[in-house]
């Protein structure tokens, strides 16, 4: 029964993912990463991390995601037509980002050895432990990480600014809230 | 995890049609009630021709949309339009598994928790799971391939991100002070001390606010605001598609006062009264089905008492107000937790 659902989920993640890679219409392709997630998200649940699972449904196909969709529909992204030019340029880049993956990863082993792999165990993944190592063990980590996204936002919000215009303009951010 | 034997299977059928059959019954009960509430707000009638006190009319109304043309429009992308209405009823009706609807019991040999799905993460499912609701509206309102849907779903993902940051936030000060997601021991933790609306109060404030945001309810409907975008998301629907926007929303509304009464008005409990076995498991459900029918009273009420806000108002109100709000009540009772006051 167990290795049912993994099945249908895990091939139904493969499928989905696919789509997102292959599909033309930016919109289908969000759409299947929102099923992709989905399935990952109960594979977590078969491995004994329901909370893990739940996080990801909550934060990335919660909301990563629909900002995606947001953007897409505003920006009003058309079909992607293909060129006959840029077809190789496109297996070249592809080739090429595969080749540099797998060098890195080769490159990572070969320094460090494949490390001694371990089960995960329940308590490592339960809610009360992993909240606890979060927050002492890795704690360092998680705050640089979480300082990290910070100077994104900040920076994204910079770039994205129109540069300020002379003369006594309305303030942007509400001209452009109350135009939706 | 392990696949529980039959039995047990057996036990999560028979919750799941108890609540299922709950969300389905109040559905159109309040189509009624909202048609009758609105006309007794506004001193007019309202439907009073079929059955006593017009009580038949929802079951024409369903007639109705079954019968009604279903027009798909031409330039539609097909299957987003069609996805969208299924999409607004699966949050509505997948949340409710982590509600309790009554204690404990033992019967036929076994102990049977009385909700549908004893998960650890509870609360965090039910969020999570109701945050997929945003999705059939972006792609109702894409795929219609019209400009007031398009416009109507892009202020419903803006404004359902939005809120639902501080409705997630007040629900994590709940949270705190039980130390536990899952919500039977949130409604025992209130057995134990208090409603939690007493101690919380700022925090079931912002709860409120932001579930009407989150349902799309005046004053904060603004995905389908008649008077500028015809009725937004949802404009080229028709027939029985357009009924399952409405049904979605209704069961929505169900599904969040379910959540409301849990967290902040006891759930299932009485004060004062310690209900057990069966006896507690039939007046629990009635005890729960009464307040969360008092809470779609007041959803109906405010509906007709307050006028729209203005889009930018609502974007101000949400991340200028009730996000410092609902931070500093987090951080507040957090404080209070550790030094022991709750």
């Amino acid at each position: 029964m167990e290795m049912l659902i993994f099945l249908l989920f895990a091939a139904l993640a493969l499928g989905s993912s696919l789509v997102v890679v292959l599909h033309r219409n930016p919109i289908y392709a969000t759409i299947s990463l929102v099923l992709t997630l989905f399935c990952v998200a109960v594979l977590f649940v078969l491995l004994g991390a329901p909370f893990l699972g739940v996080l990801q449904v909550l934060i990335y196909t919660g909301a990563i995601v629909v900002l995606f969709l947001f953007v897409i529909m505003l920006l009003n992204v058309g079909r992607e037509e293909s060129h006959g030019a840029g077809q190789g340029l496109q297996i070249a880049g592809a080739l090429g980002g595969a080749a540099v993956f797998f060098l890195l990863v080769g490159l990572a082993l070969w320094r460090t050895g494949l490390p001694e792999l371990h089960p995960l165990t329940a308590d490592l993944v339960a809610l009360k432990s992993l909240s606890r190592d979060l927050f002492t063990e890795y704690l360092l980590p998680f705050e640089i990480v979480g300082l990290l996204l910070l100077v994104a936002v900040i920076g994204a919000t910079v770039v994205a600014r129109k540069p300020p215009q002379d003369g006594p303009a309305a303030s942007t951010a509400n001209a452009e809230g109350a135009e939706l | 995890m392990e696949i529980a034997p039959s039995p047990v299977l057996i036990d999560v059928a028979v919750k799941l049609a108890v609540m299922l059959g709950f969300v389905l019954t109040v559905v159109p009960v309040m189509v009624w009630v909202e048609r009758r509430g609105s006309a007794l707000i506004q001193d007019r009638p309202g439907p009073n021709r079929l059955g006593p006190f017009g009580l038949i009319q929802p079951l024409a109304d369903a007639l109705k949309f079954m019968f009604k043309e279903d027009v798909t429009p031409s330039a539609a992308d097909k299957p987003l339009y069609l996805m969208a209405p299924v999409l607004a009823l699966i949050p509505a009706f997948t949340t409710i598994v982590v509600i309790p609807f009554g204690p404990t019991i033992e019967a036929f040999g076994r102990t049977i928790p009385l909700v549908i799905a004893p998960a650890e993460t509870g609360v965090l499912l039910f969020l999570s799971l109701a945050s997929l609701g945003v999705y059939s509206l972006i792609l109702a309102g894409y795929g219609s391939n019209n400009k007031f849907s398009l416009l109507g779903s892009i202020r419903a993902s803006a404004q359902m991100i939005s809120y639902e940051l501080a409705l997630t936030l007040s629900v994590l000060a709940v949270v705190i002070p039980v130390s536990s997601f899952y919500l039977p021991d949130v409604v025992a933790y209130q057995q134990e001390h208090v409603w939690n609306f007493i101690p919380q109060f700022i925090g079931f404030v912002v709860f409120l606010i932001a579930s009407f945001a989150e349902t799309n309810r005046l004053p904060f409907d603004l995905p389908e605001a008649e008077s500028e975008l015809v009725a937004g998301f949802h404009t080229e629907y028709s027939a029985m598609r357009f009924a399952s926007f409405f049904m979605g929303e209704y069961a929505s509304m169900t599904a969040l006062s379910c959540l409301g009464v849990t967290l902040y008005f006891g759930g299932w409990s009485l004060p004062f009264v310690h209900l057990e076995g069966w006896l507690g498991a039939i007046v629990g459900l009635l005890v729960l089905v009464a307040k969360v029918g008092i809470c779609m009273a007041v959803f109906v009420w405010v509906r007709w008492t307050f006028p729209r806000f203005r889009y930018d108002q609502l974007m101000r109100l949400g991340w200028k107000v009730l996000l410092p709000l609902a931070i500093l009540n987090l951080l507040g009772v957090a404080a209070m937790t550790l030094a022991g006051w709750i």
